[in-house]
C-alpha cells in the first residue's frame, strides 16, 4: 500500500507537483471503473480518489452528475466500491474514497473506516463534512489508520482555514473556484492566492481541485501547488467515447499530458 | 378588527421572545438534527446570513418594515374562520381555519419571503435564488423580488413545471427567471440541489432565499421566525372566539414551514396538541409516499440532520404525492426533534383522502384549498372522530387551491 506521506515525498524528491486522479465506481461499469483507474495511474497519476456514488451531488457539475447518475443506475453498492478501492490500490497509486457525509453515516462511520483500510484505502476526502461534524469521523479514521482530507475554498477566511487545516491529516484539498466540479477555460486565478494562505496555517501539502482539465493548466498548477487534482476531463473522456477501448486509450493519453503539465 | 395602521408583529414575535420554543444551539442543531453539512465554501455565506439576521431580528427599524409589508402588501393579519357545514364530517368537533390562502399570491409562503427578500437587501445583494415544489415559494419570491427589484432566478423540477404549469407563467409574468431541473427525480430535491450549486458559484451577490424550514443552519430557525406569525395570530383568534386555546392545531408537512409557522407559538401550550400531516401518497405500503418522519430514517440532506427516505445504504430514495408541495423525501430539523421529545405528533394522509377532504371543503364551505392544506383537512377530519364533539381543532389553511386545478380536473373528472 502506497501513502500519502510517500506519494508527497517522492514527488518534492523529484522536484514536481502529485498528480491525483478522480473517478467514480461504477463507472462507466464496475470493472471498467478498475480499469480505468488503472490507466489514470499508468499514465502517471500518483493518488487515486475514487468516488461513492451518492444520489444528491449537490457540489458536482453536469459531468460528474451524469457519471454518478449512470454508477447508480448500474447498480453500484458500497460494496463495488470497496473492491473497486481493492483492486485500483494493487496499481500501486495512494487510494482515497471521496464520498458525501451520508452514505458513512448510514453505513456507520466506524464500520467503514475499518472496511476501507482492509481494502487497502488510505483516507477520504468528504467535501460536506463541516469541522463542526466531523469528531466522529476523525476518531473512526484515526482508530483505522486513514487520512481525513477535508475542503477549503476562496471564500474561506483565516480561521476557517487553520479550523479545516486542523482536521486533515494526509493534504489539504484547496477549491480552485467558488463553483461546482467540472473542467473549465481557465484556472481562477484564486486558486494561487488561496493556496499561500492555506500554508501560512498547515505544514501538509496542499493540492488543487476544480476547473483543471489540460496539461498546461497542470504545469500552472504545478508551479505553486503540492499536488493537482483532475475529475470531470478525465470522465469526460469516457463519456465521449464510442466504446471502452477507446475510452481507456484516451484516459491514458489525458493521463500522460497531465503527468507532463505537473513535471514542467 | 385590526386596523392597518396596528402593529401585528414585534421583535418578541419575530425571535420567539421566550413565547416559543427552543431556539437551535450555536452549530444550529435542535437536539441531534440540523447543524450544517455543506461545501465549505458556503460556511462564509451560511455565517454572514445568521450573523445579519441576528442584528436585524432584534432592529425595530427592520422589524416595523417587516411588518409594514405583512399588513400593507401580503393582506395580514389573515382571518380565522370556522367551518361548521365540513365539521359535521368530523364527528362534531368545532373545526377553525386559519386563512393563509386569503393572503397575496396565495399562501404561507409570501410571509418568510418578504422576511427574507429585506435581509437580501440588509446583505446588500442584489439576485435572489430559491427552489420550488409546487411553485408557490418560487411565485412568493418572484413577487418580492419584483417588489424590491431584485433579480431573481427560480429552480424547479421539470416533473413539477409540468404539475405547475400555470405557476411558472405567474413567476415568468413577474420578471423571474425560471430553470426547469431535468436530474434525478426532476421534483424539488433536484430543484434544491441545483440551488446550492447556482449558489455557490455566485454567492457574492446572491442570495438563496430557501422557502421551507430545512437545510443548513440558519435557514431552519430564519424560515420558522417569518412564519411564526401565522401560529401567534391564530392562537390570539381563537383566544377571542371561544375564550380558550384550541385542543389541537394541525397542519400539512413537506418541508415543514407552514406546520412550523403555525406550531411555534403552541410549544409551550402543553394542553395543545400538535399534529403534522405528511404525504401518504398512494399509502405506506406501496412505498409511493412522502412520509419522511413516519416511515424514514435519520440521516443527512440538504445539508442538515434529519428525518429522511432513504435506502440502507443512504441513498435518497424519492417522494411521491399527488402535491407538488408536498413531494419531499427530507423535512424541517425542528420537525424531526419535535417528533422525537413527543411534542408533536406525524401521520400520514394519502393522496385520496387529501383530495376527499379537497372536495369536502369545496362543497361544503365554499372554499378551495390547496391540496398540500388539504392533507391538513383530511387530518382534522379523521383527529375530530378521535378527540369528540367537544373538541376544537385549529387547520393551517396554508394556500389556495386555484394552482391546483389542473390536478383536480383530471383526477375528478371535472
Amino acid at each position: 500500500m502506497t501513502t500519502l506521506q510517500a506519494v508527497f515525498d517522492k514527488a518534492r524528491a523529484e522536484d514536481r507537483a502529485a498528480l491525483v486522479g478522480y473517478l467514480p465506481a461504477g463507472f462507466p461499469t464496475k470493472d471498467g471503473a478498475v480499469k480505468a483507474a488503472t490507466a489514470m495511474v499508468e499514465a502517471g497519476c500518483d493518488v487515486i480518489e475514487i468516488g461513492l456514488p451518492y444520489s444528491d451531488p449537490l457540489m458536482d457539475g453536469p459531468t460528474i452528475q451524469d457519471a454518478v447518475h449512470r454508477s447508480l443506475e448500474n447498480g453500484t453498492r458500497i460494496a463495488d466500491v470497496l473492491r473497486t478501492v481493492e483492486g485500483v490500490a494493487k496499481s500501486g497509486a495512494a487510494t482515497l474514497v471521496m464520498t458525501y457525509w451520508n452514505p458513512i453515516d448510514r453505513y456507520g462511520a466506524e464500520r467503514f473506516a475499518r472496511d476501507l483500510a482492509s481494502a487497502g484505502g488510505v483516507g477520504t476526502i468528504t467535501p460536506d463534512l463541516t469541522p463542526e461534524e466531523s469528531g466522529p469521523w476523525l476518531d473512526a479514521s484515526r482508530e483505522s489508520g486513514l487520512g481525513t482530507v477535508f475542503l477549503v475554498a476562496p471564500s474561506s477566511p483565516d480561521e476557517r482555514i487553520a479550523r479545516v487545516a486542523a482536521c486533515c491529516t494526509g493534504f489539504v484539498y484547496a477549491a480552485s473556484l467558488m463553483g461546482v466540479t467540472g473542467a473549465r477555460e481557465s484556472v481562477s486565478s484564486a486558486a494561487e492566492g488561496l493556496v499561500k494562505k492555506t500554508r501560512a496555517h498547515t505544514s501538509l501539502p496542499v493540492c488543487v481541485g476544480l476547473g483543471v482539465g489540460n496539461g498546461a493548466q497542470a504545469a500552472e498548477v504545478a508551479s505553486y501547488a503540492d499536488g493537482v487534482i483532475v475529475g470531470s476531463a478525465f470522465i469526460r473522456r469516457l463519456l465521449d467515447a464510442p466504446d471502452e477501448t477507446s475510452g481507456l486509450a484516451a484516459v491514458r493519453e489525458l493521463g500522460e499530458e497531465l503527468a507532463r503539465g505537473v513535471r514542467r | 378588527m385590526t386596523s392597518t395602521d396596528e402593529t401585528i408583529i414585534t421583535p418578541a414575535d419575530l425571535a420567539g421572545g421566550g413565547v416559543g420554543g427552543d431556539d437551535p444551539d450555536v452549530r444550529g442543531k435542535f437536539g441531534i438534527f440540523g447543524g450544517r453539512y455543506v461545501p465549505e465554501a458556503l460556511i462564509p455565506a451560511l455565517d454572514e446570513v445568521a450573523a445579519e439576521y441576528e442584528k436585524a431580528k432584534t432592529d425595530l427599524d427592520f422589524v416595523r418594515e417587516f411588518d409594514h409589508l405583512l399588513r400593507t402588501y401580503a393582506g395580514r393579519p389573515t382571518t380565522l374562520t370556522e367551518v361548521p357545514r365540513f365539521a359535521e364530517h368530523a364527528g362534531g368537533a368545532r373545526i377553525l381555519l386559519k386563512r393563509e390562502d386569503l393572503t397575496h399570491t396565495g399562501a404561507h409562503k409570501i410571509n418568510n419571503v418578504l422576511g427574507q427578500a429585506l435581509l437580501t437587501r440588509r446583505l446588500g445583494k442584489r439576485r435572489v435564488i430559491a427552489e420550488t415544489g409546487a411553485g408557490q415559494h418560487g411565485v412568493a419570491t418572484a413577487t418580492a423580488a419584483a417588489l424590491m427589484g431584485l433579480e431573481c432566478v427560480i429552480y424547479m423540477g421539470a416533473v413539477d413545471c409540468e404539475r405547475q404549469a400555470l405557476n411558472v407563467a405567474r413567476m415568468k409574468l413577474l420578471g423571474a427567471t425560471v430553470v426547469p431541473v431535468t436530474n434525478g427525480s426532476q421534483t424539488l430535491k433536484d430543484a434544491i440541489n441545483e440551488a446550492f450549486r447556482d449558489w455557490v458559484t455566485n454567492v457574492e451577490h446572491t442570495h438563496y432565499l430557501f422557502g421551507t424550514v430545512a437545510g443548513p443552519h440558519p435557514f431552519p430557525e430564519i424560515v420558522r421566525d417569518f412564519a411564526r406569525i401565522i401560529g401567534v395570530e391564530a392562537r390570539r383568534q381563537v383566544r377571542e372566539l371561544i375564550g380558550r386555546l384550541p385542543d389541537a392545531v394541525c397542519a400539512a408537512v413537506g418541508g415543514g414551514s407552514n406546520a412550523i409557522g403555525l406550531f411555534h407559538a403552541f410549544i409551550p401550550d402543553e394542553g395543545v396538541r400538535l399534529y403534522g400531516y405528511e404525504a401518504g401518497g398512494r399509502g405506506a405500503e406501496t412505498g409511493e409516499h412522502a412520509l419522511t418522519l413516519t416511515q424514514g430514517s435519520v440521516g443527512v440532506l440538504h445539508g442538515a440532520r434529519t428525518y429522511v427516505l432513504q435506502d440502507d445504504e443512504g441513498q435518497t430514495i424519492e417522494s411521491h404525492s399527488i402535491s407538488a408541495g408536498l413531494d419531499y423525501p427530507g423535512v424541517g430539523p425542528e420537525h424531526a426533534w419535535l417528533k422525537d421529545s413527543g411534542r408533536a405528533t406525524y401521520e400520514g394522509v394519502t393522496d385520496e383522502e387529501a383530495m376527499e377532504a379537497f372536495a369536502l371543503l369545496a362543497r361544503t364551505e365554499g372554499i378551495i384549498p390547496a391540496i398540500e392544506s388539504s392533507h391538513a383537512l383530511a387530518g382534522a377530519l379523521r383527529l375530530g372522530r378521535e378527540l369528540g364533539p367537544d373538541a376544537v381543532i385549529l387547520v393551517n389553511l396554508s394556500g389556495r387551491g386555484d394552482k391546483d386545478m389542473g390536478t383536480a380536473m383530471k383526477y375528478f373528472n371535472l
